[in-house]
């Protein structure tokens, strides 16, 4: 590990200043960061400790929520407003890591956790663009099993990792953001990048940005809603597959649903094609398997990886005939 | 728990009497028409009892020091540089920026190493466990993708980690074979194990094979697995004048010393390695790298030295289960019985070691068929060594062949459990020797019972609720009986006032089993004598002998060294008792132990106690050194432990997602010495296996030979949710050919399982998957 400073930020204004220094980062509860840095992979020069600045989960005039970044992984999963109206949320949570790590991360630090991608992480036996770009990919010919089908380019197939952010992809979160230039607020579908000629970007972020908190919009029908996750064993593993789907429904039709996968491409993957197949549509395991068919339609499989759009459409179709008839565990 | 737990404590309350209490000295060797060792008659005291481990309180409670918790003065930290080519030159090695960064002592290079020998290869001499025969940091020349190329000693772990990042090495690659596909085309070469060739053939199985009224044929792949034990890989050392102290993690102990020594040119007891404790070995807690590299920066930088390997240190240098490909081939009749039995195939070995995974070994004796064919074949990659990893060929053989089982009772429509009872041999089909002890129908008929094997359902996807499909899936498990030469044990008698207490000292390894536990309670049988005054002394070079905790054999050595210095050691007593002793003029097969003394056989009352004898003779104590017999009861019998798995797995019809939902093994494995280490045994090689069967696999880049999941997150093994309720029975019927009636039981519990759980995936789905490990992208 590349020796480091570390100052604790007590307010926005403070963890701006440090962090927009050169080789600055800011430090959630560093169980993706710290790693990244014992890798070698971040070799930050300092890091701004921001898990005090904002913690706190709060009831939205609305019916929204507004949730820190510092906020814990574990305080989320546990909040009985999420439970209640963000089911799915929660269950993505606890889908993820182990309770340890849980208890650790933040949400700011989940939503830019990096990629498990092998040759990502080999660095110094593998060529990989996302961490030193222009370097070359050798997960494009080499062991991509866990790796993207949807939305990759010729310099990076690597996948986003998170189970969470999966679950606000398809909750229409926003962001919210603290800047040198001031704050702003973003769509959450648009904060995660494809990797395109420059995967060494995962996210929209300008250097010294923070994000300061996720804010979910009021969902009617949220209540109705889950999180399916498909691994190689059954707990602690990243998702080969994962779909999160909320559906409404009117009488015998679809009238309004979310959907969105996760292990499919470098961001969390918002089902736009799927929801618009399926919405005021028949509730059908034909139309669930059209859709997914449909939303996979651009599937671009690697060596290892073919079974994905496969196995992504039968966990819709299973997920949805669930939702669709009342029958979600 | 053991089946027959209830008779022996109904039996406990008729054997009191006093003669049956004194044990008679044991037999020094297991010959035909040899006497069992007495021991196995004897039933009160603690064998067969659940005994806690005698050190899990100070496991528990940090106070077991593991060897990278030893501290020196003045000690350094080392970290390790590895290659990033699987073959070639090392050209140059730019160490500037190294050398200058904070609290860095050394960077060791091949330039600046000390001249030191390349270590002795495994098996090349009794004492030599090399995992290869590379010279170590001595030239330009890479052998393996991860092989080490630099060592930096720092004032902290931290610092020499980060000066490793610092160094800039510039390669000159040279063609390396990292496919299997060139390692075949560069040539195939008949497969060598211990010395002998891995071929059986008996009568004509291809023709008997092509002519058979029933066949199956099918080729079954298992991948690398690499060694992931809790304590990663760790030396603590430093030279002490000309000597060298090790403080290690060892479970080849004094061979690892001896090897060590003669890598500096050093006389056997110029070092002194001691290994107490060792977190989980399964065959790789042996002589690796960093060992021998530690101990020469220690003396470059005449500072002690303390290596603990990063997990993906462990990855890249301590080698794996190698990877296989096997045909089995099986012809029977109608009724099952088998007329042809075929299993070949290829493995992969190194040009630096000679270790092909001896896949047929449990084939051997496994099944009786009149033709047998069975072969191992092996071809070479540009890789890290590979090496032993619980139950070498016995576990990647017994998936091929077992599935291969389940198949032909497919095909034939036989009950799997009744095909094999059918074709049950009745003397070993390839030595041609007598069974020493082999009850394998009954774990068959005890464990289908108790794990309910008439619910199951013979058609495949009978079983469904929800989205979950059941199945049921059984295998045979086994593991040879060993006994090594070269044990030693010592045992001393020490007196203070009236009371006795015997120290015990075998040159063995415990990593965890229960080795010095269950030492002490057969040593408190043979001594007569309670378990709290018997010391167990292990893990040091400086004890007599030579034990290595491999080939499920530790128990059996040191059972037989036991027994023959306790025969030394009663004569002793004996001439020390003298003329005025109640024993004067006993010899030692007249004579009994039992409550801390010596009595008669056929007359109880004539004793003395050991502190009578002690006193009368005005010694203090009275000590005792023998090696163990030759193992001649290998040459008579066929020695074997068996196990019956039956596993019932659930798997999702709509991802393909398998979970184990109960698994039970029964095994028969001769007298079980400690119910409770066993258990933890069995349970611990079975979750091994069901990680072989489900997830494991070493992703070695076929581009470039490395290693790309060096990690515990990416290199899958079970995690708790994965594990489900495992029962374990055994038959407890004991050899009377073996020290205590006793089988080795280490690797037998690991063996049988990915079958089990392969032909429980069939039962479940209708596919047979052939490929380990079974993910849900096989099933869907």
């Amino acid at each position: 590990m590349t020796p480091f400073d570390y100052a604790r930020a007590g307010e926005v204004a403070e963890a701006l200043r440090h962090g927009t220094a050169p080789g600055a980062a800011y430090l959630g509860g560093g169980t993706n960061l710290v790693d990244l840095m014992r890798e070698g992979i971040a070799r930050p020069d300092r890091l701004i400790d921001v898990t005090g600045l904002s913690t706190t989960i709060e009831e939205r005039a609305d019916g929204g929520l507004l949730i820190g970044a510092g906020v814990r992984n574990t305080a989320l999963a546990e909040h009985p407003a999420v439970r209640q109206r963000y089911p799915m949320l929660a269950r993505a949570i606890l889908a993820g890591a182990s309770a340890q790590i849980r208890n650790m991360a933040t949400v700011g630090g989940n939503l830019l956790q990096r990629t498990r991608c092998f040759y990502f992480y080999d660095v110094d036996g593998a060529r990989c663009n996302k961490r030193e770009p222009g370097s070359g990919c050798d997960a494009q010919d080499g062991f991509n099993r866990i790796h993207a089908v949807l939305g990759a380019s010729d310099a990076c197939v690597a996948t986003h990792p998170s189970d969470m952010c999966v679950a606000l992809a398809a909750l229409d979160a926003t962001v919210h953001v603290a800047g040198p230039q001031g704050s702003r607020s973003l769509p959450f579908t648009d904060l995660h990048r494809l990797p395109g000629d420059r995967p060494d970007q995962d996210t929209v972020l300008a250097a010294g940005e923070l994000i300061t908190a996720v804010e979910l919009a009021p969902l009617s029908f949220g209540a109705n809603a889950t999180y399916r996750k498909m691994r190689d064993r059954a707990s602690y593993a990243f998702a080969l597959i994962s779909v999160a789907a909320a559906v409404e429904m009117d009488g015998d039709r679809i009238a309004d649903l979310r959907i969105a996968f996760g292990g499919v491409a470098h961001k969390p993957w918002r089902a736009t094609k799927a929801e618009a197949a399926l919405r005021g549509g028949p509730a059908t395991q034909q139309a669930f398997l059209d859709a997914a068919a449909a939303e996979f339609a651009d599937a671009r499989p690697l060596r290892d990886n073919a079974f994905k759009p496969a196995l992504a459409g039968r966990a819709l179709a299973a997920v949805l005939g669930a939702l669709t008839t009342g029958d979600v565990a | 728990m053991s089946i027959v737990d209830t008779a022996k404590q109904a039996a406990q309350g008729l054997l009191q009497s006093a003669m049956e209490k004194l044990v008679p000295l044991a037999p020094d060797s297991w010959i035909p028409g040899g006497v069992p060792d007495p021991l196995i008659a004897r039933k009160h005291g603690l064998i067969g009892k659940p005994v806690s481990r005698l050190d899990g309180a100070l496991k528990v409670s940090g106070g077991a020091h593991f060897s990278a918790e030893h501290r020196f003065d003045g000690m350094v930290y080392a970290s390790l540089a590895y290659s990033t080519i699987a073959r070639g030159r090392i050209v140059a090695i730019d160490s500037a920026e190294a050398q200058a960064a904070p609290g860095v002592v050394l960077v060791m290079t091949h330039h600046n190493a000390p001249r030191m020998a390349a270590p002795a290869l495994f098996g090349s001499s009794p004492t030599a466990v090399g995992a290869s025969d590379l010279p170590i940091l001595q030239d330009d020349r890479i052998h393996w993708n991860g092989q080490p190329v630099a060592c930096i000693l720092a004032e902290t772990q931290e610092q020499a980690d980060h000066a490793v990042s610092l160094l800039r090495v510039t390669y000159a690659p040279e063609p390396a074979t990292t496919t299997l596909e060139g390692a075949k085309a560069n040539g195939i070469e008949p497969g060598v194990f211990m010395g002998g060739p891995l071929e059986n053939t008996i009568g004509d199985a291809e023709g008997a094979f092509a002519s058979a009224a029933h066949k199956v044929d099918h080729t079954y792949r298992t991948p690398r697995h690499n060694h992931n034990p809790i304590e990663p890989h760790a030396a603590t050392l430093a030279w002490i004048g000309d000597e060298l102290v090790i403080h290690d993690a060892s479970q080849m102990v004094s061979q690892q010393a001896q090897t060590i020594g003669e890598v500096f040119g050093l006389k056997p007891e110029q070092v002194h390695l001691t290994s107490p404790y060792v977190g989980g070995g399964f065959g790789s807690k042996g002589l690796w790298d960093h060992q021998i590299i530690a101990a020469a920066a220690a003396r470059l930088s005449g500072r002690p030295v303390r290596i603990a390997l990063s997990r993906e240190g462990v990855y890249r240098i301590v080698g794996g289960r190698t990877l296989t490909e096997q045909r089995v081939a099986i012809g029977a009749c109608a009724d099952g019985t088998f007329q042809a039995l075929i299993h070949t195939g290829l493995t992969v070995i190194t040009p630096h070691n000679a270790m092909p995974e001896p896949f047929i070994l449990g084939t051997q004796s496994a099944y009786a068929a009149p033709n047998l064919l069975l072969k191992v074949e092996a071809t070479r990659m540009d890789l890290l060594t590979n090496t032993f990893m619980r139950a070498p060929g016995e576990a990647v053989g017994t998936f091929a062949l077992e599935s291969a089982i389940d198949e032909m009772a497919v095909e034939l429509g036989i009950d799997p459990v009744e095909l094999r009872i059918r074709n049950e041999p009745e003397k070993d089909p390839t030595s041609g020797l007598p069974f020493s002890s082999r009850h394998i129908v009954e774990a068959w008929r005890q464990g289908a019972a108790r794990f309910g094997w008439d619910q199951r359902s013979p058609v495949p996807g009978a079983r469904q609720e929800g989205e979950w499909r059941t199945g049921m899936g059984c295998a045979t498990g086994t593991y040879p009986y060993y006994r090594m030469p070269g044990a030693e044990a010592r045992i001393t008698l020490t007196r203070d006032g009236d009371t006795v207490r015997a120290k015990v000292e075998v040159a063995a390894a415990e990593m965890g089993m229960g080795t010095a536990t269950t030492t002490a309670i057969v040593a408190a049988e043979r001594l007569g004598l309670p378990i709290e005054a018997i010391e167990v002394g292990y893990g040091d070079s400086a004890i007599p002998g030579a034990i290595m905790a491999g080939g499920s054999q530790q128990t059996a050595a040191i059972g037989a060294a036991v027994i023959a210095a306790h025969t030394a050691l009663v004569d002793e007593l004996l001439a020390l008792a003298g003329n005025d002793s109640p024993l004067a003029g006993l010899s030692a097969d007249e004579v009994g132990s039992d409550e801390g003394g010596l009595a008669k056989l056929d007359e109880p009352g004539r004793r003395e106690s050991y502190a009578s004898i002690l006193a009368r003779a005005q010694r203090d104590s009275v000590t005792a050194t023998k090696a163990g017999s030759a193992p001649l009861e290998l040459m008579h019998w066929s020695m074997h432990s068996y196990s019956a798995v039956f596993c019932e797995v659930r798997v999702n019809a709509v991802t393909g997602e398998t979970r184990v939902s109960r698994v039970l093994g029964a095994f028969d494995c001769g007298r079980i010495l400690n119910p409770k280490t066993a258990t933890s045994q069995f349970r611990g090689g079975i979750i091994m296996g069901l990680g072989m069967a489900l997830m494991e696999e070493t992703m070695v880049d076929d581009r470039s030979g490395r290693i790309m999941n060096p990690s515990l997150a990416e290199y899958h093994l079970p995690v708790h949710l994965d594990v489900p309720e495992i029962d374990v029975i055994w038959t407890d019927i004991a050899d009377p050919h073996t020290p205590m009636g006793a089988h080795g039981i280490g690797e037998i519990g690991i063996t049988g399982v990915a079958a089990a759980v392969a032909n429980a995936v069939y039962n479940a789905t209708g596919k047979r998957v052939r490929d380990l490990p079974i993910t849900l992208d096989r099933l869907i």
